[in-house]
């Protein structure tokens, strides 16, 4: 920095890392490499933390992680050719799920593009249908506008992964950077919705006789579980949540009903089926949650969808009242001016919602130690601020539907793409945004070893991550699938040469307790919460345990099994 | 049925991926696709037809609108327009066609642009309709290779 204090020319690296704090960065996951080179130097002299996990995969799941329990953009960081194709699931992954990151990756040589040089891979045409947008950065010029850009576009609006590829000489340039100024006629971010429409939700809320809140992860991304809470409070409405709405309103709340869909609880599915008005708010009708049936769901109602992507309106289901705008913003209006309005005549129909959550309550066998068990358990000795981070198949499903969340942004899952591996990578980056709250990772046998090698990243940053293992020995999800719908003929779902995973952990240095009998679950939990340090629970548990209730493929959602 | 949209994109490299890339992984169905810059040169616009029904349009519209390179998007289709489509054709000819063929290039008010010993090629504008009319005239005499350009549209001034 000194040698350049007399002219204003600065390496493109410096620019790229001054325009990073610019934008409140202060952490980097990053996996270093060639064209990198002159940006790793850059970066000894910069105040930015870098984090360095095992596997790119790694990184930019972290990144994920940390956006997703702080609502801030995550950032990170990977070489290019190989660095840069391992991320393209962990880009995906954040693109379903409305997940602000920015992604940054190096490039060859801007005279090497094209030509198939080494470590070469087109990432921005590769990962065009995944990211909210990309920039190729072919001059260092540039590097303060696109930053700036990246950041509010990812942030901005519906949230989402941007690409930014930086080629080794753009790093290396030494320019004088042009001003910061965006040029982004082609964004628009909707806020306020259409106040004649808004008056018309609010009319429809006060007559209407059977309504049910559909609530998603946009509610989470607005910051709309308070209002939502009051709406739901005033005018007396059920209230069901999508796998990323879990913490719109807090467990156990009188007007939730739990989640909708495959695996969702009988009331709230037969609530959404039966409804006279159904307020969906930043959701997207996802096949999860309509069996892939939109002519066949909630049928009887009239259908508000408040969200922030016009695209998402009327994709699947025909809609009676679009609103397109923050999800915040728009339920305070409709909450001024359904204060005026009489409220609905709803009576009968919580009569009948309360029967439905009484006769089909989610339950489990308590006569052996059941992941819902452990999952109960570890909800009864958490606090309010625990975060709970899953990886993808039963153990995900047993998590969304035992574990109490009270607060949003303490559930982060992979919904969308539905991504094993995640689940590790991202308490990391959990733990690392939050360092003093509790991390419990969910995961599963299977989901475990696709991101296994991020044991050293937890390991060497002393996160004192506590990993709760359902160790079934099975991939559990698509074998309980083979055993309903398959005839039993289970394939390729057995894993059983399974390592020890205890010993494992040991050898990345991390305490590791087997846990084997239903006696042991809670004070196992309770000595790992004690320990300061990560903790890996091993807890083996039967393969035969189903997640249920469960809606067979191609069945509507009320035709549920197990319920 | 067929829709004609109108749109105003950045006209930076990479643009018509993403615009292209899109139509193909939601599977709409383009008819034809013709872009060139505009008086901005920081825009071009896009004249794309595209098959599909009212609910099938409104989502290509409203993707494309989402998509940061793209600044606008019109759906023309029922709005008074002009529309014009650019053909280059070269027919098959022989000494007893040549003067049918050249009839027929005269009725169409299409240009002889080339000439060989045994086949001609037409320069014909007009609106889609004709230009599939003339192909249909020529084809028995001979087609030998046809160039469209894709159907360009231009609001008509409100008088």
């Amino acid at each position: 920095m000194s040698m350049n204090a007399g002219k204003k020319e600065l390496k493109g690296a410096t620019i790229l890392l001054e325009a990073l704090e610019k934008e409140g960065v202060d952490l980097i996951f990053g996996y270093p490499g060639g064209v990198l080179l002159p940006l790793y130097d850059a970066l000894l002299d910069s105040p930015i933390r870098h984090i360095l996990p095992r596997h790119e995969q790694g990184g930019v799941h972290a990144a994920d992680g940390y956006a997703r329990v702080t609502g801030k953009v995550g950032v990170c960081l990977a070489t290019s050719g190989p660095g840069a194709t391992n991320l393209v699931t962990g880009i995906a992954n954040a693109y379903m799920d409305s997940i602000p990151l920015v992604v940054l990756t190096g490039q060859v040589v801007t005279s090497l593009l094209g030509t198939d040089s080494f470590q070469e891979a087109d990432i921005t045409g590769i990962t065009t249908p995944i990211t909210k947008h990309s920039y190729l950065v072919k001059d260092a010029r540039e590097i303060p506008r696109i930053v700036k850009e990246a950041f509010y576009l990812a942030g901005t609006g519906r949230p989402g992964p941007v690409l930014i590829d930086l080629p080794k000489d753009v790093l290396a340039m030494e320019v004088e950077p042009f001003p910061a100024e965006m040029k982004l006629k082609g964004y628009q971010v909707p806020s306020r919705g259409d106040s004649s429409k808004i008056a018309e939700v609010a009319k429809a809320l006060s007559e209407c006789h059977k309504p049910v809140i559909y609530a998603g992860g946009g509610v989470i991304t607005a910051g709309a579980g308070g209002v939502l809470r009051q709406l739901a409070e005033k005018a007396s409405l059920p209230v069901v949540t999508t796998l990323m709405g879990i913490g719109s309103l807090p467990y156990g709340h009188p007007n939730l009903l739990g989640m909708v869909g495959l695996h969702g609880a009988v009331a709230a599915n037969f609530a959404v089926d039966d409804c006279d008005l159904l307020l969906a708010v930043g959701v997207r009708f996802d096949d999860r949650v309509t069996s892939g049936l939109g002519h066949l769901f909630a049928t009887k109602a009239k259908i508000i969808h408040i969200d922030i992507d016009l695209a998402e309106i009327a994709k699947v289901v025909r809609t009676h009242i679009p609103i397109v705008g923050d999800a915040r913003l728009v339920l305070e209006e409709v909450l001024n001016v359904f204060e005026g309005l009489p409220v609905p005549q709803v009576t009968d129909w919580w009569d009948q919602v309360r029967a439905w959550k009484n006769y089909y309550p989610m339950k489990y066998d308590k006569d052996r130690m059941t992941p819902q068990m452990v999952i109960e358990s570890m909800g009864e000795l958490a606090n309010d601020d625990t975060m709970v981070i899953t990886d993808v198949g039963q153990h995900q499903m047993w998590a969304a539907q035992f574990y109490p969340i009270i607060k949003s942004r303490n559930f982060a899952t992979s919904g969308g793409l539905g991504t094993m591996g995640f689940g590790l990578p991202a308490a990391i980056g959990a733990q690392i945004a939050r360092p003093d709250d509790l991390v419990f990772l969910v995961t599963g046998d299977g989901s475990f070893q696709m991101c296994i090698q991020e044991l050293a990243t937890i390991a060497h940053n002393k996160l004192p991550i506590k990993i709760v293992l359902l160790n079934n020995g099975v991939l559990g999800m698509v074998r309980q699938l083979q055993k309903f719908f398959y005839g039993e003929r289970y394939s390729q779902t057995d894993l059983i040469d399974n390592p020890d995973f205890v010993k494992v952990a040991e050898a990345y240095g991390i305490r590791g307790i087997r846990v084997d009998s239903m006696e042991q679950v809670r004070s196992a939990l309770a000595e790992a919460i004690a320990y300061p340090g990560p903790v890996l629970l091993d807890f083996t548990i039967s393969p035969n345990e189903d997640v249920l209730p469960i809606v067979p493929p191609g069945k509507p959602i009320t035709e549920m099994l197990g319920g | 049925m067929l829709h004609t949209l109108a749109a105003l994109v950045e006209n930076h490299p990479g643009v018509l991926t993403r615009v292209a890339g899109l139509f193909a992984r939601r599977a709409y169905n383009i008819d034809s696709l013709s872009v060139c810059q505009t008086d901005n040169p920081e825009l071009s616009r896009m004249t794309i037809v595209v098959n599909g029904d009212d609910q099938v349009i409104e989502q290509v519209r409203n993707q494309l609108n989402k998509l940061v390179i793209v600044h606008s998007v019109t759906d023309l289709t029922a709005e008074s327009v002009v529309d014009r489509e650019l053909a280059l054709i070269r027919i098959q000819v022989s000494p007893e066609t040549r003067a049918e063929v050249l009839q027929t290039v005269d009725i169409f008010r299409g240009r002889v642009v080339d000439m060989g010993r045994t086949n001609l090629t037409v320069e014909l504008t007009g609106d889609v309709g004709k230009i599939n009319a003339f192909v249909r005239a020529i084809r028995p005499y001979g087609l030998l290779e046809l160039v469209r350009t894709g159907k360009i549209v231009i609001r008509r001034s409100d008088v």
